[in-house]
């Protein structure tokens, strides 16, 4: 790692808005990035379901830079799962490489949760996988502990 | 899973270093701290210098300091220069694999063991410092709550 790497990149002006129809392709793109994966229609339909800030309950933001959108976050209020009180779920956060180690999540994060409050909420959850160090350690470093909640899955034959 | 001594004993020490960045401490002042024995410490702290993680000063009032990237370093680096966690399985040695009920129980131990390993890969120095002062706050608070 670089001195510049380790210390983050300079990100001048960064503005956490929701997310618009025009921003999808770089949101793709920076998805791509991460996942290797171009998911356009898998996109467009969350675009459809959590964009535009239709409701308090889903939040749908990107990190502008000038014109380049540096990283999103998506997140939705779910009431009542498994007997939890309602509460804010962050179902997808991504950065674009380049400008990773500058607070580039740690902004997205800090706007979705007073969105979550402003609905009324008073706690944020998240899922990731176990080997997923990276973005486990950001999510950390904002102070989230283990949830009192177990992730179950197995093999449907 | 447990550590052994001299892995948590790094812990300390570097937790204790990154808390006081460029200070020096001695290896007595955190031997008497965790109450281990000096010798023990300063094995510990050769190990930790020549990982890079802390440098020692000589001369009068000698010591080491905190050299790591705080929020780079995560626990699991620490804890893999002293003991070899990463390919435990937790089928090893507590429950005997050759019967169906041991090997049973050894995939129940290696679900914990993986929760554990994962957690240690994501817990950086730099977020185990939030964390303390976190609990520092809120141990103050519950103090000032109960003399009000």
């Amino acid at each position: 790692m670089t001195k510049a790497q380790a210390q983050g990149a300079d990100i001048p002006e960064l503005r956490v808005r929701s997310v618009e129809a025009a921003d999808l392709g770089q949101v793709i793109a920076i998805d791509a990035e991460v996942t290797g994966l171009e998911k356009t229609d898998y996109w467009y339909e969350l675009f459809h379901r959590y964009g535009g800030g239709r409701t308090r309950q889903r939040l749908f933001l990107v990190a502008e830079s000038g014109d380049v959108i540096q990283g999103f976050i998506i997140g939705e209020i779910r009431d009542w799962e498994f007997g939890s009180a309602p509460c804010g779920w962050v179902f997808g956060l991504s950065v674009r490489a380049s400008s990773r180690l500058a607070g580039v999540g740690a902004r997205m994060l800090e706007a979705v949760c007073d969105g979550f409050r402003r609905a009324g909420v008073n706690k944020v959850r998240t899922l990731l996988a176990r080997d997923n160090s990276l973005v486990l350690s950001f999510f950390r470093s904002q102070g989230m502990m283990a949830a009192p909640f177990i992730p179950l899955e197995k093999d449907l034959d | 899973m447990k550590l052994q001594k001299g892995t948590s004993l790094a812990l300390y020490s570097v937790l204790e270093f990154a808390a006081n960045p460029g200070q020096q401490l001695s290896a007595a002042e955190i031997a008497e701290k965790y109450g281990a024995s000096t010798h023990h410490l300063a094995k510990v702290l050769r190990e930790l210098g020549r990982a890079g993680l802390v440098e020692s000063a000589r001369g009068v009032g000698g010591g080491y300091r905190f050299s790591g990237n705080a929020k780079r370093l995560t626990l699991m680096d620490v804890i893999e220069l002293f003991e070899d966690i990463s390919t435990r399985t937790g089928e090893s040695d507590e429950f005997d694999a050759s019967s169906e009920v041991g090997r049973a129980l050894g995939a129940v131990m290696a679900e914990v063991d993986e929760i554990a390993k994962a957690t240690f890969r994501s817990i950086t120095v730099d977020t185990m410092q939030k964390l303390i002062e976190r609990q520092r706050r809120a141990v103050t608070e519950a103090q000032t709550a109960l003399k009000e």
